[in-house]
């Protein structure tokens, strides 16, 4: 494992991402805040991308520019070669909050990407009953909330909500993931179990996927490479790449290759955060 | 909430009715006030069942009126809430305006209606139209510029279009607001229509109660008043229910999530 950069030109590979010198402001004259430091990411096609550091720096900013919610005040953002990322590129994002739709039930809240996305939207009439249906199902299986499909988001836990939200990202077999700490209301070991699923589909359907997360343990099982941010307004301190082999299990967590990974990010989000480390 | 609780509740609200009508019944009686000042509640009921005949066609004038203007006004209300709720500058442009226009007392424009159009049904409809809509186009708007951006955020980062997100975050999420607004115009709907009957019309429950009020007969005067209450309370339940249905989810209401 070498630390330092992370070449940011990837030859013949199709870019799925690529920030150039991108800079979020918001706010107006003296309220003006500065949120994301002009960055310059490329992410290629099919990579799995974990971007770490402290609180507020800008990593939700940075999957809103990808998503295309939000225009640079700087710089260019391009996404599957389009300035308009949506319609470049199959998106499956989860916010930071769960932001299910309250008049829906959990099941139609995860199909909704089916009722918006091309080629799905005209099926959606016809198979919805069924196909959709028994798709959404498959997927709540998967993350541990089988039989809540008729409930309401509120009658959901947090977490549970959090896991719902996870499987909207994924109905639509998206080409790029945005994934806004999808997991931080989860315990460990549910945590530890959806990190496999995770794992399995990315390793299935190899699409890009952009993760943000607070777990070092989590970037390193999941992420062919760690981005780490300095504190607001942020830019990337660090870029290095991950290559455990795959499928990564938890016990390679406690690898010495792997603590010492987790260790040398750890360093350098303590450095970010503007401290040295408290004994 | 139990069902028990449920027809708890229910039942306080008939026994509210029902002591209001005895102490009013009980007051008349007690200080010896005359039929021609207040009739009490019986003489009012016994009234309203002896001349439902002469009052029937009057009544289905009146409620006919009303809806054909309550409709207008929330079809008219749905279609200029929606137009200045999705537009900030629609919103800040038209808002003055439409302050300015229901700030206007609505007597004031009955015989407006009357001069353009005579009298009779038509100044009826549209007074009860012009009255009904405001509180509709102020809900309608106030729903759909309050919905939570990142709700609207859910639908953009998957490509959506203006009428996807319109369809799918706006309209649901305006359906409380929406409901609520309705409850209140239909009421004041029945105000307008009535309002204009007792001025330009020669049918309807309005002009029925002005006739009898010039003739001295207080309880046929109350006996008007009391359908009207009866088909305002009656409209209020409908939508009531039909709210229940549409926007349980706002109130989390367990029998609508149980449905
Ligand atoms: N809509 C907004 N208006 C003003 N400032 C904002 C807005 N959204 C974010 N910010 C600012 O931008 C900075 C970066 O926010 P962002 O949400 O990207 O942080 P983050 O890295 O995701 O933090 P966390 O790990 O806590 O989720 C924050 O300091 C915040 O104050
Ligand atoms: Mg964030």
């Amino acid at each position: 494992m070498t630390s330092g950069t992370y070449p940011n030109d990837l030859g013949a590979e199709r870019v799925a991402i690529a920030l150039s010198g991108a800079a979020v402001t918001f706010g107006r004259g003296a309220r003006k805040t500065a949120a994301l430091s002009p960055t310059t990411l490329k992410i290629a096609e099919g990579e799995f991308v974990a971007l770490v550091g402290p609180s507020g720096c800008g990593k939700s900013t940075i999957l809103k520019l990808a998503s295309g919610l939000l225009q640079p005040s700087e710089g260019a953002v391009i996404v599957g070669g389009r300035e308009t990322a949506a319609k470049a590129m199959r998106i499956g994002m989860a916010f930071q909050n769960p932001t299910m739709l309250p008049w829906l039930t959990v099941e139609r809240n995860i199909m909704l990407p089916l009722k918006i996305v091309r080629p799905f939207r005209g099926e959606y009439r016809a198979k919805r009953r069924t196909e959709f249906r028994d798709r959404a199902h498959a997927l709540l299986d998967q993350v541990g909330l089988k039989g809540f499909a008729d409930k309401y988001p509120w009658q959901l836990s947090g977490g549970m909500q959090q896991r719902a939200n996870l499987c909207r990202a994924l109905i639509h077999e998206p080409r790029l993931l945005l994934l806004d700490e999808p997991f931080g209301a989860l315990d460990q070991f549910t945590r530890e179990e959806l990190w496999g699923v995770l794992q399995e589909l990315w390793l299935a359907r190899k699409p890009t996927v952009l993760l943000v997360t607070h777990d070092l343990k989590e970037a390193g099982y999941l992420a062919s490479r760690i981005c780490v941010m300095s504190a607001r307004p942020g830019r990337i301190l660090d870029d290095s790449p991950v290559d455990f082999p795959r499928p990564r299990t938890v016990a390679m967590t406690f690898d010495p290759d792997f603590v010492a990974l987790n260790q040398r990010l750890r360093a350098r989000i303590v450095e970010a955060r503007g401290g040295a480390e408290q004994s | 909430m139990t069902d028990f609780a449920a027809v708890r509740r229910k039942l306080w609200a008939v026994a509210l009715i029902v002591g209001f009508f005895l102490l009013w019944e009980a007051l008349c009686l007690a200080l010896d006030v005359s039929d021609l000042v207040l009739p009490r509640p019986s003489q009012v009921f016994a009234t309203l069942f002896a001349r439902l005949p002469i009052l029937w066609p009057h009544i289905l004038q009146t409620l006919m009126t009303t809806m054909i203007g309550f409709v207008g006004g929330v079809v008219i209300g749905v279609a200029i809430g929606a137009l200045i709720g999705v537009s900030k500058v629609a919103y800040d442009t038209a808002y003055p305006l439409l302050i300015g226009f229901s700030s206007i007392p609505k007597v004031a424009v009955v015989p407006i209606f009357v001069l353009w159009f005579g009298s009779g049904t038509v100044p009826a409809v549209l007074t009860s139209l012009v009255i009904c809509f405001f509180p509709i186009v102020v809900n309608v708007a106030t729903g759909l510029a309050t919905t939570e951006p990142e709700l609207e955020d859910v639908l953009k980062a998957l490509g959506a279009s203006k009428a996807d997100i319109l369809w799918n975050v706006g309209l649901p999420r305006v359906m409380p607001f929406f409901f609520a607004a309705l409850k209140v115009s239909i009421t004041y709907a029945f105000v307008g229509t009535v309002l204009a009957e007792t001025v330009a019309s020669n049918r309807g429950v309005g002009n029925v109660m002005m006739s009898a009020s010039s003739n001295f007969d207080v309880p046929l005067v109350f006996a008007g008043l009391f359908v009207l209450a009866g088909l305002g309370v009656a409209l209020y339940v409908a939508f009531s229910l039909i709210e229940r249905r549409v926007t349980g989810w706002a109130s989390r209401r367990d029998d609508f999530a149980a449905a």
